[in-house]
Formats: structure tokens, sequence, C-alpha cells
């Protein structure tokens, strides 16, 4: 039987992009930091790995660019739900040409294209949150109004709200999704005010999982067959305290993913891939 | 007999003067009509086959036909009628009511018959008992959509052109699988598919898809390949703009629904449609306060903002203090957080005054459907100010409660189009449709259950949530306590908690009928489309308005408030998680409630109230009023207090309370707690805001207090003095003077007052003056004797009446209990008003000791008859919220109300004042219980509290005063 917005975190395809040797010097970054390109392509590959290996899924490897810096951070380029791709017009003008590829591999994924083609709206993946049952979309230094009008209106079953982010690059530089109805939210101040906003927003009831550190709070939930709630998510190296708190969550399959290197360059964990379910087409 | 169905009015037509004139006949003596009618629905279902499938064109041009008959049948009529005028005076007038499924209804009704005459005729046609949700509309002189309200004529509201309406939606079910009937389900498939259609309700591609599917199937039934066409689907409507690819997709699904009954697709229908983000919001064109065009959403939750697609506010009804327009100003007023001492007023411009009045008229109705137990009593008549309008139906609660009773047998009823269903399906040697029916009904039980199970989270914990409230409903304060438990039971546990209750619900499915969830289809459905198209030009032509971080500006206030109360409360969780979890990580499993109610979970909340100032004449009012009424209603009081001897009848109701007794300790520690916070600030005299906010909280705990205490209160008279303030203890004592001197015989009476700010009013009026002069802290005194006085007086009567009580009925025990419950919109003025609130606790000591004295030698003279015991224990929430200005506030309105059952009488007071544009609804509700001496006061005082809550959901008690009177034996009365 059809249902509509059933199967919240259900993905079958993963797409991401390799990491460009362009990265180390050129990737936008708010805090001046030296990037250890290899160790930052080891990470990616351990990551593509679990998405492939340990959980199956399909992934689509874009190769990098060295012309854009950024991306690896293919979120940013695209937003999936359901059977439609809304593609980005990222904030930052040097990251404006990862949409291309990212534009290509979701047409070969048979899903339906939305283009932001406005030259007035800005938006970043990074920026939407999708709760399951809604958006919200952090205004921010990357994303504008209009970019998430578009967004609202490729996405016409969900209410979209806007959140206004004061800190922090993107809307989930501090929060993200723990599982179904569960926000995943940093302690610092501007975190939970952004939360409280949502709540308000919200006709929904969700729970929250509040950890210290705002970049533990990017974590990636996956609802996968034969593996339940699977969470990929800080290590103890990098957020001892923050790891702490996700592995009291009894129900769900753990995998701490290491980002040391990534996160210089303001990568969080759910930067690096745009998840589909390919099965939600109908 | 004079109502036509337009099937065969076309026959009747020759009869018609005849007809008409016998209705008139008929109609002039009596609204007879109304009863000669009900006959047709059982004739209904033979006319509507006929009737049915507007869908063909051939009858779409039938029905053309008609309507000109239509019209000019009514104009023959007229003539013929008017020289009858003056002999009868009846006039019949022409209604016609386009359905759901299309087709229209007409029927004659007399000219001033009520709106509600023809919604019911309406609902009679369609052998709709569930009928809460539906309302009907018709077309104003703008074109724009109106409800018709049932209590008004409707000569009164169809001013001009011909009587033409529309039979809607008015209230969108949240939770459509609560509907008790399949019928009615029907009807709001109905109304969602037109939704859908007209663009109303946006949906993605994948939905239309889907609800087309579920449509086809409720329609057609099974797709078969060798019966329809390959473009079966082609002449149904899916989607605004329907394509090829559409219905290829439509197909496709259809296809997989091989035996799925209509009333279970239109489950499945519902399902999806109900998750839609704009299922059920009623939208509104206004501008913001800088002018920014935006559109308002009203809707079962609340209120919402839109600029273009997103949303960029929302207000939940519990976060909503007033809600009231002006020319074509829309203003609501927000509950302040519970770190901020100011309530904000949010302005909104509408087009015009009309579009300002009816979206606060909708507000009004959805605030009262579905957070209301049940309709707020319209002003009374006298008071002319502001708008006397009220939702006058029945609530959501209340028409749950009724659908519940639903026996009858699942009634038949043809799906527009479905014929070829019915056909193909008797072809099949299908059953009867009734008992298809029933199989149906199980069906969907069954199914629903398994959705639950299979635990879509989110849906259930809607459901939940929806549960809660209606907890909540019953007790508020519960509500609090119950979360802090709930952290505990974090996000993946939770579901369990949620699946136990759907199911229990599923199971009888009788009694649930579903959660309305507001939402007007059509409220304007003419404004709507227009919007819809609107937001396509908005978004293709607004670039400038790009940049909307201002947005959160306009905003922030309020998410503040929210913001503020919520660390708060998540913060004192937090605490308690953390020790039971063992120390070191910081997960805070803080059930958040992002719902509706989330913000305001830490207050009494929900209070919404709808005082209206309609126009201009608000803000004049009445001074006099205030000081007129106070002490009149205070008569009123003491003579409505006359005693009904009561048996014990109010067992049960004690019995009810027990439960919400638990937990009770607990929060008495916390609201000891915070009086001697209180307390401390109070020394510190100015500024205080955080008392405020302690008190704030305690406000809704403090309601339980008394159940708890109450015992102790009542064997040691200084231990309920404790409670709150050493002052206390003084009225203590002048209380115990009181029975001492009272005469003997032997009685055991207690009261039980639970008291609240029924002196507010009076003071705010007679004494506020002085109050603004002496602000300082001085001025604290003098008020507190203020209230003294009264509370004084007000103590006087009540004993007096308990002892008239006493003497004439003999009754051995007495509970009065006053409960009152102030709206949070009192929150009002700043500083100043803190102290006052928090001295009142005060106040009845003080004043009591001097005072009372006089009166109890009054007393004693009037009835020396008596030995009598009382004790007197106020509980006060200091809630009050102060915004600056202490000005004495214009009386809106003040009205007493009594009811009486055995054992209890209750008398309610409601007085609405203004003070600085903020208005304030003050009810006070005196609560007499005689009974035996074994009555458990306790328990009927924890009742009397929850009643109050239940039946104001939206306040908050800020002042319990248990009084408690009891006949002294020799022996005891010696001491």
């Amino acid at each position: 039987m059809a249902g509509l917005m059933a199967g919240f975190g259900h993905y079958t395809h993963a797409v991401v992009r390799g990491i460009p040797a362009s990265l180390a010097k050129e990737a936008l970054r708010s805090s001046q930091t030296e990037v250890d390109l290899a160790k930052a392509v080891k990470e990616q590959e351990a990551y593509v790995e679990v998405l492939r290996t340990r959980l199956g899924l399909e992934v689509v490897e874009l190769p990098a660019d060295e012309s854009l810096p950024d991306c690896v951070f293919v979120e940013d380029a695209a937003v999936v739900c359901g059977d439609t791709a809304l593609i980005t017009r990222p904030g930052a003008e040097s990251r404006r040409g990862e949409t291309e590829a990212m534009k290509g591999a979701l047409k070969d994924l048979n899903l339906n294209i939305v283009e932001m083609t406005d030259e007035n709206a800005t938006l970043d993946g990074g920026d939407v949150l999708f709760t399951g049952r809604e958006f919200f979309v952090g205004l921010s230094k990357r994303t504008n109004q209009r970019g998430a009008e578009i967004l609202a209106d490729a996405f016409k079953d969900y209410a979209v709200s806007t959140v206004p982010v004061l800190e922090g690059l993107h809307l989930k530089s501090f929060c993200s999704m723990g599982g179904p109805g569960l926000i995943v939210i940093g302690s610092s101040e501007p975190a939970q005010k952004a939360l409280k906003i949502m709540q308000q927003m919200s006709d929904h009831r969700y729970d929250k999982l509040t950890v210290p550190d705002d970049l533990a709070a990017n974590c990636i939930y996956m609802n996968l067959p034969s593996k339940g709630h699977v969470l990929l998510h800080c290590t103890a190296e990098e957020f001892p305290e923050s790891a702490k708190v996700f592995e009291k969550l009894k129900d769900h399959m753990l995998i701490p993913m290491s980002n040391l290197e990534k996160v210089k360059v303001d990568g969080a964990l759910t930067c690096c891939s745009v998840l589909i379910n390919k099965k939600a087409n109908i | 007999m004079t109502t036509e169905s337009g099937a065969d009015s076309e026959a009747k037509q020759p009869q018609e003067n005849k007809e008409t004139e016998k209705g008139k006949a008929k109609a002039a003596s009596q609204p007879s009509q109304v009863a000669a009618e009900p006959a047709l629905p059982q004739n209904q279902p033979e006319q509507l086959p006929a009737a049915v499938g507007h869908s063909t064109p051939a009858r779409k041009e039938q029905e053309q036909q008609e309507e000109d008959l239509v019209s000019h049948r009514s104009s023959t009529s007229r003539l013929s009628r008017s020289p009858l005028r003056g002999v009868k005076k009846v006039k019949i007038m022409q209604c016609k009511v386009t359905l759901l499924d299309g087709l229209d209804f007409t029927l004659n009704v007399e000219k001033r018959a009520k709106g509600q005459f023809l919604f019911d005729k309406v609902c009679d046609h369609l052998n709709l008992l569930e009928k809460d949700y539906f309302g009907i509309t018709y077309r104003d002189v703008e074109n724009q959509k109106n409800w018709l309200d049932p209590s008004k004529e409707l000569k009164k509201q169809i001013r001009t052109g011909p009587w033409n309406f529309a039979f809607n939606v008015k209230f969108y079910p949240p939770d459509p699988s609560q509907l008790t009937e399949d019928i009615t389900r029907y009807y709001l498939c109905l109304q969602l598919r037109d939704d859908v259609v007209s663009g109303r309700l946006p949906c993605s591609f994948a939905t239309h898809t889907v609800l087309g599917s579920y449509t086809a199937q409720s329609e057609l039934g099974d797709y078969d390949s060798e019966e329809l066409a390959s473009d079966y689907l082609s002449e149904l409507r899916f989607a605004p703009n329907q394509t090829k690819e559409l219905e290829e997709k439509v197909m496709e699904l259809h296809k997989t629904y091989k035996g799925m009954s209509p009333a279970d697709a239109e489950m499945h229908f519902l399902e999806n449609a109900k998750k839609l983000s704009m299922y059920g919001v009623d939208l509104h064109h206004a501008k913001d306060s800088e002018g920014v065009e935006i559109m308002l959403g009203v809707c079962a939750s609340g209120l919402l903002i839109y600029r273009d697609r997103l949303r960029i506010n929302r207000f939940a009804w519990p976060k909503i203090l007033k809600i009231s327009y002006k020319r074509n100003n829309f203003y609501i007023k927000i509950r302040p957080g519970e770190f901020e001492q100011f309530e904000s007023t949010i302005g909104f411009k509408l087009p015009n005054h009309r579009a300002a009045k009816r979206l606060w008229k909708v507000c009004v109705e959805h605030h009262t459907f579905f957070r209301l137990v049940s309709p707020e009593a319209p002003p009374k008549k006298f008071l002319t100010l502001g708008s006397k309008f009220r939702y006058s139906g029945r609530t959501q609660a209340q028409t749950r409660r009724a659908s519940s009773q639903i026996i009858r047998p699942a009634p038949f009823f043809e799906r527009t189009s479905s014929k070829r269903y019915n056909m193909s399906r008797s072809l099949d040697g299908a059953p009867i449709m009734e008992n298809h029916e029933t199989l149906m009904k199980d069906n969907a039980a069954d199914g629903e259950a398994k959705v639950i199970a299979k635990g879509d989270i989110i849906t259930t914990v809607t459901t939940e949530k929806k549960a809660e409230e209606e907890k909540a409903e019953e007790g508020d304060a519960k509500k609090d306590t119950a979360e802090t438990p709930e952290p505990a039971a974090t996000s993946p546990l939770r579901q369990d908690t949620k699946d136990t209750e759907p199911p229990a619900e599923v199971v009888k499915h009788q009694t649930n009928i579903s959660e309305l969830k507001r939402s007007f289809l059509e409220t304007d459905g003419s404004i709507t489309t227009p919007g819809l198209t609107e937001w396509e030009k908005r978004l293709s032509s607004s670039p400038m308005r790009s940049p909307r971080s201002d947005e959160a500006p306009m905003i922030e206030p309020l998410e503040l408030d929210t913001k503020e109360d919520e660390p708060a409360a998540d913060e004192t969780k937090e605490v308690e998680p953390k020790i039971t979890e063992a120390a070191g990580y910081l997960v805070k499993y803080v059930v958040d409630s992002m719902t509706a109610d989330g913000p305001t979970s830490s207050g009494p909340h929900g209070i919404s109230l709808s005082t209206t100032m309609d126009d201009d004449v608000f803000m004049d009012g009445t001074l006099r009023e205030v000081e007129e009424k106070t002490p009149e209603s205070q008569d009123e009081v003491s003579e409505r207090l006359v005693v009904k001897v009561s048996p014990g009848a109010m067992r049960q109701e004690v019995s009810q309370a027990i439960s919400d007794k638990k937990g009770t300790l607990i929060i008495l520690k916390d609201a000891e707690d915070k009086s001697d916070t209180e307390g401390k600030e109070k020394s510190a005299v100015p500024g205080e805001f955080k008392a405020d906010e302690h008190v704030m909280r305690m406000a809704s705990k403090e309601e339980e207090i008394p159940r708890a205490d109450t015992s102790v209160v009542t064997e040691a008279q200084t231990t309920a003095a404790k409670m709150l303030s050493p002052k206390v203890e003084i009225k203590t004592d002048s209380m115990t003077q009181i029975k001492g001197i009272d005469s003997p015989k032997k009685a055991m009476a207690s009261w039980i007052s639970e008291e609240v700010k029924m002196e507010t009013p009076e003071f705010i009026s007679v004494s506020t003056k002085e109050v603004k002069d002496m602000k300082t802290s001085d001025g604290l005194q003098e008020r507190a004797e203020i209230f003294t006085f009264k509370e004084v007086q007000s103590e006087q009567s009540k004993s007096s009446l308990t002892q008239i009580t006493v003497s004439e009925s003999s009754t051995t025990s007495l509970v009065v209990s006053t409960l009152e419950c102030v709206s949070s919109s009192q929150k009002a003025p700043a500083g100043q008003e803190e102290k006052p609130v928090i001295e009142m606790e005060a106040l009845p000591a003080k004043s009591a000791g001097p005072s009372s004295p006089d009166i109890t030698a009054v007393a004693t003279k009037d009835m020396p008859v008596i030995h009598t015991e009382t004790k007197t224990i106020t509980y006060e929430a200091a809630e009050v919220e102060t915004n600056g200005d202490a000005d004495p506030g214009v009386l809106l309105s003040a009205q007493t109300i009594t009811s009486e059952t055995t054992s209890t009488t209750t008398t309610t007071h409601i007085t609405k004042t203004v003070k600085g544009g903020i208005s304030e609804t003050r009810i006070e509700k005196r609560i007499v219980i005689t009974g035996d001496a074994d009555i458990d006061h306790d328990e009927a005082l924890a009742q009397a509290i929850k009643e109050a809550k239940e039946q104001h959901p939206d306040m908050s008690v800020t002042k319990v005063v248990v009084h408690k009177e009891t006949e002294i034996t020799p022996e005891e009365g010696e001491d």
C-alpha cells in the first residue's frame, strides 16, 4: 500500500564525491587550520566504505574536481526527499559548479530533478534539516529566504519553516536527526535557541538528544532493513563527552566515524553524502 | 414537504405554488416545517440515485436547467405570494446548497429560519450524524466565503443575492480514523479531494498519485482491465494540473488495490491527506506590521504565519492569550515566556474590516472547537461591548463523546460516481451493501491497528499528543508532572506508550470520533484559491523580499519566551535524569514538547480567551460596572450559596479525583520552596521578575496543592497558614475566633472555598489608583488592607451562608470551594502588580484579622444557632506578571452563573476587564459542598479544582481558598 512520508531513514543509495588535492589549501573554512590531505582522504575512504560495505548502500562515487575544492561536501549541492531532488544554488560562489555533477548523478537515478535557477536564491543542503515530517531551513550566510521558498515549492507536502542561523556555518552544523522524531542538538546557546524556534514552528512532537559539542550533533541516521536504526556519529577521540552520549543509545547500531580532518574545513558527517531512497519512488 | 431535492423538483414544479402556500400556512403557526420534514431523509435514498452522477455532462446540463427553473420559479412564487403577505407573515425562501459531491440540494425555508435549521436539513439529507465537523458557507458581497452562523437568522446573514450556500468541512479532524462513521469520512474525503484539485491543499506529484489512486479505488472499485477503458481515469480529477503521466501512475497504483473496499480506500486517502502540511489550514491574506504580504493560517493547533510558502511563525493556541480585531486589524496577544515579563501583541493588517472579522471568528471557532471542553458562553446581552459572537456548536471533545453514542448500523450511502463499483460488485455476487459496510468497518479497524503497531512513529506521536491534550484538559497540572517522568522514556521507547493508546481506541471504534484538526476547507475558498496563485506569483516575482532574516526578529520575542520557558523546564528536568542516569553524560532525554502545547507546558495553558474588541467600542468601557458589579455579584453569591442539603453524592467525583492526588506531595514541596523564594524576593521589593517565573510555574502546580494539603490544613489551622506565609496564620486565627463565637449545636461543616481573585476585579477598579500613587512599598500595605477588607466581606457572606445552610438543612457538613481561574491574560502590567499579587497572599490574613471580629459579631447575632468550626485556607498563585502600568482597567463584562446539584452549589462569577489594552478574564467559582461528616474534603476539593480546570482549560487557577466549617459536637466545642 502506498503511503507517504513513511520510512524515515530508509535509504538505498548514496552519492559521494572524492577529495580533490585543492581541498587542503583552497577549501573554504571558518578558521585557519592546516588540513592533512592524506588523512582527509583516508577519512573519506573509510566513510564510503562504511556506507557501501557495512551498510550495504549503493554508492555512487563522483570523481573529485580540482577546480572545486569543496566538492567532497556533496550534501550542499542537492536536497533529496522521496523521489524529488532539488539541485541547489550554493551560497558560496566558488561552489556553484558542484551541482553539475550532482545533477547528472541524480538524473541517472531517475529522480525528478528540480533546479534552483533563480539568481536571487541561495541554498546549501547543509541548511536543510528534514525531520521526516517537515523541513527546517536555516537562514544562514549560505542560504536565503528565496532559496527556502524554492525548496518549499519543490516539496509541497511538507511544511517548510525557516530558522535563523546566527552562528556556525549551517543549520546542520549543530543539529541533525538521530532517529524518527529525534533531533540531536548541540548545547551551545545558538543551537538551543534554534531548537526552540524549531519547536515553536512545528506541529509535531520531537524528542531531542543534547550533546555537549555542537559539531558532534551532526550525525547520520538511517533505518536499514536488517540493520534497524543506524547512527553514524562522532568518535570518542574527537568529542569524548558527546560520544558518550551517543553510546547510550541502546536501540541504535552505532558507528563512530572519524572526521578530524574534514571538520577543519567545516565538513561534518552529513556533508559528505546525499542519501536516497529509490524505493520511495511510486 | 416544501423541501425539494434537485432531482424531482422539476416534476413538482406545477405544484409549486400550492405547496408554497401550504408551507406558509403551516409555518405561520409555528416552525412545523421542521417537524414535518424529517420524513425526507428516508425518501432520500430513493431519490439519490437519480440525482447522483454529476460527473456526466448530461447531468450537469440538467442541473443547469433546474437552476434556471428554480430562479424563475422563485420569482413567480414571490409574485403569487405577495398578496398573501399581509395575512401570513412567513416568507419562504428557496435555498440552494451545493454539496460536497457537487450536487445541489434545494430546499425552502422560512425567511427567518436560523442557520442551524438549514444546516440540520442538509445533514439530514446527507444522513450525516457526525456533523459538527461541517458547516455551511455563503458568499458575501465581496464573494468571500463566510461560515453561516447557526444561531443567526439566515436573512441577517444573506443580505443580498440569491440564497446559495455550500456545505463544507469546517473543522478538519486531525485524525480522521477516529471518526465514528464511514459516511463521515466519505464526506471528508470529498472535501479534501476538492481541496486538492482546487490547489488549496498543495501536494507533490507523488502525493497526487497516491491520493488519486485511493480515490479511484473508492469511486471505481477494483481495477479491471476488461471493464475499464484505458483512459478510465480521465473523468476523475486528482490534481489542479492533471497530466497523462499522473493518470498513468495513478493507474499503476490502482491496480495494486484489488479487493480494497471503498471505506478502506478512503481511510488510506485520509491517512495520507492528513499528513500534508496544509491539511485543514484555513488561509487568510494579510500583511504584517511592516506591510509584507503574508498568509495567516488557522488550524486545529493554532495560528500559522506564512510568507510565500514558508512558515515563518506559529502560535499554538495555548500561546495565544487573546485574539481581537479592530477595523481591518487583527491582533493576537502572546503569552510571555517564563523569563519574560511582557506579553506581546502582534498585529496584522487584513484587506478590510470584514476580512478581519472573518478571521477573528474563524479563530474563535477553531480555538473553541479544538481546545475547549465546552463552548464559552456568549457575553451577556446588556453588555454591548465587543462582538457577541462565540462558537456555539459542540467542541471536538463534545462531538466525540456524542458520536461514541452512535449506534445505528452503518448507513447505506452511495459514493457519487461509484455506481460502477457497486455494479461490478453485485455481478460478482458481492454481499449486500449493509453487510459490506460492516465488514469494511472491521477491516478498517484492523488496518488501523496494524498501522499503529507498525509504528509510524510520527503518526502515533500525534495521536498521543492528542490524547495528552485531552488528559491535559482534565488537569493541566498533571501534564507537567507527567512530563518529568516521561523523559526517562525517550524517543525510541516512546512508541510504546503510544502504541498502547491508539489500539485501545481502535478496539472500540465507536468511542473515538476523530480528532479534529480544524481546518477549514474553505472558509475562504475564494481567498485561498487565489492565494495559491499568489504564492506562485510571489515566488516568481518577489526577489526583493529574499533577505528575510529580519523575519526572525519579529518572531523573536515570542521565541525567546518559548526558549526561555523551555530551557528552564529542561533544566529542571535534566537534573532528575542526570541523577538517575549516573553522572557524566549530558543526555537529556527531555521531552520537549515540540507540539503546540510544548511551549506552554510549564504553565497552565491553553488559555486563549476570545475576548473581542469589536471595533472601537472596546476601550471606552464601563468603569462603573466594576464597582456595581462586584458588590452585586457578592450578593448574588451569597444568595445563591444557599445550601443544598446534600447527600453524599460527591463520592463519585471524589473517586475520580483520587487519581490526581498522586504526585501532589511532590508538587507541594515545590510550591513551598517557591513560596519561600517568593517571600525572600518580596523583601527585595522592586523588580522581582524571577519570582514571577516561579510563580508562573507554580500556577499550575499550585492548583494541586490543596488536594494533598487540605487534610493537613483542616486538622491544624496553622498548618494551612504555613503553606503560604506567616500572614495567613493571622487570618486563620480570626477564623478561629469566629468559630468560637458560634453557637452550639453539632454540625460538621466544612468549607472549601477556593478563592480566587475574585477580588481582583474590584480591586483593580476601586483601588488601583491608590496603588498607583503608592506604588512604593507603602502601597503594598494599603492594598493589602483593601484586599483584606473584601476578603472579609466575602468571608462573611460565606459564613453566614454556611450557617444558614446548616440550620435550614441540618446538614452535617458543608464544603464551600471557590475556585478562581484567572486567565493568563491577566498577567498583565509589570512590576507593580507583582507586588500586589504577592501580597494578596498576605491579604487574607491581615484583613481577616481586624475586620473579622465585626463580621463575626454580626454573623453571630443573626444566626447564633449553630456552633461551627471554621477554617479557611488560602492558596494563591502569585502568577501575575506585571507589565508596568497599573491602570485600573475597564470592566468589559461580568456575569454570574449558578448551578446546583444535590450536594454542591456552584456559583461562577466571570469578570472581564481591560487594563491598558490587556484584557483579563477572571472567573471566580464558589462551590458549596454540603455533606456528611465523613466527606473526604480533600477529594472534594481536588474534584472541584479539576472540574474548574476542565471547564476552563485555558485558565490558570490563581487562588484557592478553602473554608471549612464544621459543626462541633458539644464536647469538641468546648476546646
